[in-house]
Order: C-alpha cells, then structure tokens, then sequence
C-alpha cells in the first residue's frame, strides 16, 4: 500500500472540529499543537494516522486530532495500539498516555509493549500527579509529595520513566519539556521515522494539581543551564554560556567546566543515542543536573512486525495449505457411505 | 480372583465403554486417543472424555494424581462419553481406587499386576491388597504382570532406557484392548512412525510392545471374550475426529477465509481454553496472526485494537480470563465493535477447578460488566458443532457490530467427536459492515435499519476519519455527549439492536415429543447427556417427554415461550446451581420450572436424569 501523502496538509488539517477542554494554561495545549504541526512534516496520509488513548487528562487527546482515534479504558491503549498494528501494518499508530496510566494501571502492558518493539509511538505526558481524579500522587510523584491522597506526604519512591523504559528495553526514549514546542515537534517527527516502539516523555506541567513540578529546570530563565539537549554525534555541551559539558568519570557522569584545568570540548562526551549498550544512556535518564533532554536512546533493532513477516513467510513457503479445505481434508480422515 | 477360563466367543455389542486410568504420566491420554481414533476409522461413533488432575505430574501412585480417559463407541448413535464404563484398564492401584465404582457389575478390569506392591498399595490408601482379599468378586478381574511383560518384550531392543521401557506399557494395555474389541493395530504403528521419526528405537520399542499386548490376549485364553462393535450409521461422507476446541479453532478460520477478513486472535494461556490458541498459532499459512499477550486484558484489547483496524478478532479464555476481560468487553459493546470472546467454561468461582466441566459462567456472560452492556451469547453443545458456533459467533459480531461470547465447555473442548467436514463453500455467506466510502453526510453512528448495526469504517479508509470512545456518545455523530437523553436512548438501541438479533437466528426446536407431560431444558455441553437420557426413557415407554436445547442465550429464540407453553411440567438441567432457569423465570413469568442441577466438575449421567425425569413424571 502507498503510504506516501500527495496533498501537503497543514496543522489545521489536524485539529478536529471539537472544543480543546483542557484547563487553562495547561502544557497539553502545548504537545497538541506540537503533534498538529509535526503530522504534515511526517509525509503521511491523514487516513492512515491512529491515536489510541487510556484514561486520564492527556487520553481526551484524540477527540482533538481529526485522523482515526480511540479513546479507551485506563492502561490498555498499547495493548490496544498493537493490535491495530497488527492488524494494518502500514497505519502510523500513536499511543497517548500519562504516568498514572501508563506505569500504574498500564504497567504491564507499557514494559511488555516496549519489550515486544512493534513500530509505535508512544507520547507519555508526565505530570507527576493524578489530574482528571483531581489530585492524588501517581507513580512519579516525589517521595514527601503532599498530594489529595497522600496529605502528610508522598511514602511510595517514584519511577523515573526512563530508566524503566530502558530496563524493558525500549530501542527510542526521548525526553523533552512541555514548554520547547519547537524540539518537541522535532522529536515527534523523528520517533515516526524511527522503526520500532517510541517513546517519549514529555515533562508536562499541571497548572492545577502540581504546578511548577518541573519548573526548577523547564522555566526559561533556567532553562539553558539547568537542561542538557542531547543530540546524536554531538558533545554533550549545556549552560547559557555553552561552557558546561559532561564527561565520564570512572562510573559516573561529571559536570566540567570549559576552559578549567584545561577542560576543551573534545574531552566531553560525544552523544551516540544508537549505541546498543544502555548503560550510558541510563546514567543521562538518571542525571538531575544537568537534567537531560533530547533523544537519549535510538538504538536501532529488528521490529516484532519483521520477526512476524520472517516466520510467516517462512511458513507460508514450507506450507501446502491455501485455503481451510486443505487443512480439513488433510491428515487421517474416512469416508462414511 | 482371575477370571475363570471362558469360551472363546464372538459378540456383537451395539456399543461399548472402556476407561483406561492410570498415573498421570502413564499416557492414559494418549492410549484413550488412539483407542478413540482407531475405532473411529474403523466406522464407529465416538465420544471421549479425558479427566486428568490439575497437577502436570503429580506424585505417583497417588490418588489425586489418576489420570483417566473414557472412551464411548458404538454401532449406533453415540452422544456421550457414557456413564459406567464395559471395560476398565487400571495401571496402578490408584487407578483402581478411583474409578471401580464405574465399572459395570460382571463386567472386566484389566489391571497391571506388577503395580499392586506394597507401596502403591498404601500410597493409594489400600489396607489390603484388592486383587487378593475377594473385594473384586463381582467383576471380572485379569490380572496381567504388564511390566514385566513389556521389559521382556523389549529385552532386546538397543538404545532404550530404563524409563523409556517401563513409559511404554500402555502400550501393551492398549493391545490387549484392540484384540478384545477386533481393532486393528494399524494406525496406532503409524502413528508412532509419524511421532517417533528421528527415534528408530521408540518406533521400535512401541510397536513391539503394542503387538506383545495383542497377541498376549490373544494368546492366553485369560481373556472373557472378543467383541465386535459394527461400524455405525452416519450421514454419508468424509469424517475426521475432532476435538472441540480444533473444531472452535477452524470454526475462525473458516469464518476468517468467507468473510474476506484476516484473523486475529489476542490471548493468554489459561487451562481449558490454550488448545484454541494452540491450534491457531500454527496457521499463518493462511495469515492468521496470534499474539500471545502479557495478560488476559491485553488478549482482549489487542482484538479490540484488530477489530477497529478492520480484523475479524477474538480472543480465548476459561472463567478467571473473562472475569478480568470485563472491563474490555464493555468497551467493545459501546464502541460497537465485532469481536468473538470464546469462554471455555471450567469449574468455579475463582481457580475453582481448572482442568474440569461445568457450565457456570452463564450469569458471567450475561451480567459480568459494569453499565447496562447486552452482548450476544450463544454455546456449542457438541465436540464437533463447536465448529458450527465459532462461525455463527463471527458471522454475528461481523453483520451485527457487536461482541459475542461464545461459551463452550472443558467436557466439549476436550471431548472428541467424527466431524462430518464441512467445506466452506457450504457454509453461509458472511457479510461485513466494512464501508470504503460514503458521501458527507455520513456518521460513525449512522444505524442499519433492520439490525441497528452501524458501519465498520476502519483506518487506513480515506474520508471517514472519527474517533471513537468509551465516554457515552451523541446519538448521530458519536461526539463524546453528556445528554441525559441521549444516554438513555443509546443504552435502549445498544440494547435493541442484541435483542434483533432474533430475527437472524434459528427457532427453537423440540426433539422427541413436540407437546406433553414433560420438557427437558439443557443449554451447551450437556447436550448429549440429555439427548440420550430423553432417548433411553421413551424407549421405556414414556413417550410423552419433549427435548429442548438452547444454542442461543442472548437473545432467546423468538419462539422460546410458545415451545415452553406446549409442555405440563418443565425441568431446566444445568452444570450450575440454576443459572438458566432463572434467566427463562425472568422472561417468561407464569411457567413453573423445576431444575436438576449439578456442580461436581463431572459431566450428567444418564441415570440421574432418567430417575429425575422419572420423579417429576409420577
């Protein structure tokens, strides 16, 4: 099927005729857009784009997007975005999950979509707290977070999303604040290219329940020095001055300072996002300062789909068996007369 | 108490039952198969009935770890596994605890006498030894040193270990049965040529032991008599032996290749049901994709997911499995979506009883979602029609938009049945709601006006982009919609449009009597059972007695209350404490059901209907 779209959409091509119900000022205005701008760059058919949804703020996504969509129930839209895959190969398929449902209720399914490696897209709009149920800590929220359900204080430690991605063996995680539209366009763009399971975990601030959450390293006045952008084949430079860097001391990551003790920029680490070990990849998901964003991880491996067409074709060609009837009548069977 | 030396005789019987028993890795399943198959071949009708423990291996000799296979032949019609059993083959003490009170007083058990020590003995609970103390006198007991027959026959066959040897003397057993009943050792020598390929020895080994069984029998004059069941009277044409859940397998694929749609199966292992999935992952020959889910709930969104893309999807499971699909059937049933949901009902609540009957999961199905969310529910009752119910399952979900559970049983799934194959050119057309285009007015919730169904218009088709959900949703353009008007009229189509249904399905049929004293009632898997006990009782004189038996639970046939209103009393028999009874006492007020119930794991017998039929009869 010829996938490729003749008619150049824009943005607005994307936006349904639905009312956007989102509080006010919330980042996921800000993703929605991010996605309207980044479809017509992706050289698709409207047609053949799929957004599937679990439950919570950011799963009112797809009423937003006019392509196919399904709003679900809570945690199963991988489940439910493989079989669509699965059925139809050629659909470019989006997931739209927050934290609650995709490593709380979803948890299963999230790790083993990521294990499995179909080519999806999985947006993961992160906010560190329950929105739609008005407020109760979720499985990001701080240690000591006082939250609707927790009011003396978060005691569950958190998952960092990364690092159990990673461990589930994602192939692409990126990571980006929901105040960049720019880079997050960019990254949408490049996890649709990107043969196998994508994630990307979008730092989303809730201005409601847990406003500011993220804002000692998204605001824009601390932005430049509190973020690393990491970019494949590029030194992992930050700081508004761009005299900051990491390299690799021993087993740990340490920040430098360029042009001290005679740091130069060819001593920091080049960014390789396509190495197959996860190691280093896991240190940046880890590090909290600088925090870092970008594509950390895009290793490059086979897809379930091409595992799937490798043993089919390989059975179809071993195979006598066209139609049902051959299977029927083949084996031990007797005539009665 | 070894049988007294008999003439050789000659006897045509109309139908016999044998049940082999053993430890549950004595290969008692696989000697019932080739015993079942063998006659099958050889014309008979057939049933089987495998009861195994839940245990894979469970210690040996014990009492809970007998493994049985029952196998029901006949010259004439057979429609169960049978009641109590012509012939037992009991390869330990175990075994023979366990299953005597089956055996048909007078009637033979074959017992390995090598297996009778002291420690079998007291692992199966034995104060004394039965074949020693005259507790046996009222059967026929041949006592056979089958062990020690079985390492001689094999002394001197290379490359055999000890464990190897002694595994096969269920062969011996087996050969022994095939001379008593006139079988041809044929198959089964094949049979091990197929399996045992790249194994010369086994082949070998097999063969070898399965004659010495034979001629042994046929030898040693220890043997009461040799019977012959004639082959039966079947519809003419080209039979093979099927097990239900095969038969619920190629149902799909039969329904998948008429129908023009792919094949998706999501599903994750569960005891009775994972044969389905087993079978199913085999064909990608003919494109069926099978994932093999994380969980039950991902079994079933993932077909949720294939059947928005435009797959015919199903997912298969046993009681727990449809418990936590619920959540995901509801969601299915509001996004009126096609989807097959097979429940190959097992004993419960919670684990229950895995590896056994029962037909429990009825008000489950009905009523096991939160909301008011009908779907289509319909039941198998015999080994081979589940092939039959997996097609009307698809071809339903397909031309009518909505989920069908189709229930079948851990008796039918794993029970075997002659198939008379059905070619899919034979079977009925199916018609999917699939739209490639439609003109600008159109909505994802625009109705059919006889069904009620709306469009399939799946991804990948230019134009009619929409979204769907699980929020309730406005009436014509299925926009998210908080009216409570709206609400309630789409809770009232969902509903109308399962309850149309009727007019595309069957009516009701009586068999036996159309009109009189009393109606028999069953649903599902306990069709045969009924059947035969109905045909037993009129053939005692009481004519007078009428069967009915629902393949349809949602909706009922149209013509349910008039066929009721035809009988004076009416007995509903069920697996269950009275789950089908009371659905028809809350359709059909003014009629007085009794009901025969049971919750045992095990299947009816035929005497306790007939004497139920009988009490209520006086």
């Amino acid at each position: 099927m010829d996938t490729t779209a003749t008619k150049k959409y824009t943005f607005k091509d994307f936006a349904s005729d639905q009312e956007v119900r989102w509080c006010p000022g919330c980042d996921d205005y800000v993703i929605l857009r991010s996605m309207q701008k980044a479809l017509p760059e992706m050289g698709l058919k409207k047609e053949d784009v799929v957004f599937i949804s679990g439950i919570g703020c950011s799963s009112r996504f797809p009423y937003y997007m006019d392509t196919y969509g399904m709003h679900s129930i809570h945690g199963r839209a991988p489940a439910i975005a493989s079989g669509v895959k699965l059925a139809n190969p050629d659909l470019s398929v989006w997931i739209i999950t927050g934290d609650g449902d995709s490593m709380a209720i979803g948890g299963n399914h999230f790790i083993h979509v990521l294990r499995r490696n179909l080519d999806l897209n999985i947006v993961l709009f992160n906010n560190e707290i329950y929105g739609l149920t008005k407020g109760q800590f979720s499985p990001t929220s701080l240690v000591g977070q006082k939250t609707k359900s927790s009011p003396y204080g978060n005691t569950q430690p958190p998952f960092l999303p990364g690092e159990l991605a990673i461990g589930a063996h994602a192939r692409f995680f990126a990571r980006i604040g929901g105040n960049t539209p720019k880079e997050m366009t960019d990254i949408f763009i490049k996890s649709e290219k990107f043969k196998g399971t994508s994630l990307i975990e979008v730092l989303q601030n809730c201005p409601i329940f847990n406003d500011g959450c993220f804002s000692e390293y998204t605001d824009k006045a601390v932005r430049e020095d509190k973020q690393l952008f990491v970019e494949h084949g590029k030194s992992m430079i930050f700081g508004k001055e761009r005299d900051k860097g990491l390299i690799l001391n021993g087993l740990k990551l340490e920040v430098v300072t360029l042009g001290e003790n005679g740091i130069t920029e060819a001593d920091l680490l080049i960014h390789d996002a396509e190495e197959q070990d996860p190691t280093l990849h896991q240190m940046l998901v880890r590090s909290e300062y600088p925090l870092v964003t970008g594509i950390i991880r895009s290793f490059p491996d086979v897809t379930f789909e091409e595992r799937v067409d490798e043993l089919t074709a390989k059975v179809k060609a071993g195979s006598n068996f066209t139609k049902t009837d051959d299977l029927f009548f083949s084996g031990e069977t007797y005539e009665v007369k | 108490m070894i049988a007294t030396k008999t003439k050789q005789s000659k006897e045509t019987l109309e139908a016999v039952i044998v049940r082999f028993v053993g430890d549950s890795g004595d290969g008692m399943q696989l000697t019932g198969t080739q015993f079942s198959d063998t006659s099958a071949m050889f014309g008979n009708d057939i049933a089987t009935f495998p009861n195994y423990p839940a245990e894979i291996r469970a210690p040996q000799g014990s009492l809970y770890g007998v493994s049985g296979f029952q196998v029901h032949i006949g010259s004439v019609e057979v429609s169960t596994p049978g009641e109590n059993v012509d012939l037992l083959v009991a390869m330990n003490p175990a075994g023979l605890k366990t299953n005597l009170h089956a055996l048909k007083p007078g009637h033979s058990v074959i017992v390995d006498a090598d297996a009778f020590t002291k420690k079998n003995l007291e692992k199966a609970q034995y104060e004394s030894n039965p074949l020693e103390d005259g507790s046996l006198e009222n059967y026929q007991v041949i006592e056979v040193s089958m062990t020690s027959l079985t390492k001689e026959a094999l002394k001197e066959v290379e490359g055999l270990d000890n464990k190897s040897i002694t595994r096969s003397k269920n062969m011996f057993a087996l050969g022994m049965v095939y001379w008593m009943y006139n079988r041809s050792t044929d198959h089964t020598i094949e049979f091990f040529n197929k399996k045992f390929k790249s194994k010369p020895a086994l082949i070998e080994a097999n063969t070898k032991v399965l004659n010495a069984g034979f001629y042994f029998a046929e030898t040693l004059e220890l043997i009461p008599n040799s019977y012959t069941v004639a082959p039966a009277k079947m519809p003419a044409g080209t039979y093979r032996i099927v097990m239900g859940n095969t038969a619920t397998a190629w149902g799909f694929l039969a329904a998948a290749e008429k129908s023009g749609l792919e094949l998706f199966l999501g599903s994750y292992p569960i005891t009775p049901a994972s044969d389905i999935l087993h079978e199913l992952v085999k064909h990608k020959h003919f494109g069926v994709k099978a994932l093999q889910a994380e969980d039950e709930i991902a079994g079933i969104t993932s077909a949720i997911g294939a059947a928005f893309a435009g797959d015919l999807a199903i997912t298969t499971t046993s009681g727990p499995g449809l418990a936590l699909k619920g959540e995901a059937l509801g969601l299915a049933m509001i996004l009126e979506l096609p989807l097959v949901v097979v429940d190959v009902q097992r004993g419960g609540p919670s684990t229950g009883l895995p590896t056994k009957t029962e037909q429990s999961d009825l008000f489950q199905a009905l009523y096991g979602r939160n909301g008011e969310s009908p779907v289509i529910i319909i039941a198998a009752s015999t080994p081979a029609n589940c092939f039959d119910y997996a097609y009307e399952a698809a071809k339903l979900a397909v031309e009518h938009m909505t989920p069908v559970i189709l229930l079948t049983d851990g008796y039918i799934a794993n029970g075997s049945a002659p198939w008379k194959i059905q070619t899919v050119s034979e079977m009925p057309e199916i018609k999917p709601r699939l739209i490639k285009k439609a003109n600008e007015a159109w909505n994802p919730y625009d109705r059919d006006e006889a069904t009620l169904a709306r469009d399939w218009a799946i991804p990948g088709t230019f134009g009619l982009e929409h979204r769907v959900g699980g929020l309730e949703k406005d009436k014509v353009t299925g926009q998210v919609s908080y009216v409570p008007e709206n609400h309630e009229y789409m809770t009232n189509v969902r509903a109308k449009k399962v309850k149309r249904v009727e007019d595309y399905i069957p009516e009701l049929k009586t068999e036996f009597a159309d009109e009189g004293e009393l109606l028999v009632i069953g649903w599902g898997g306990t069709y045969g059972s009924l059947y035969s006990s109905v045909k037993e009782i009129m053939h005692e004189g009481y004519t007078s007695i009428g069967l009915a038996h629902f393949n349809y639970i949602n909706p009922l046939p149209k013509n349910t209350e008039e066929v009721l209103k035809r009988f004076k009393r009416i007995i509903v028999c069920e697996l269950n404490t009275g789950q089908f009874a009371s659905v028809l006492r809350a359709n059909f007020h003014g009629i007085e059901f009794y009901q025969y119930n049971k919750v045992q794991g095990l299947p009816f017998g035929n005497s306790e209907l007939i004497e139920e039929f009988k009490k209520i009869l006086k």
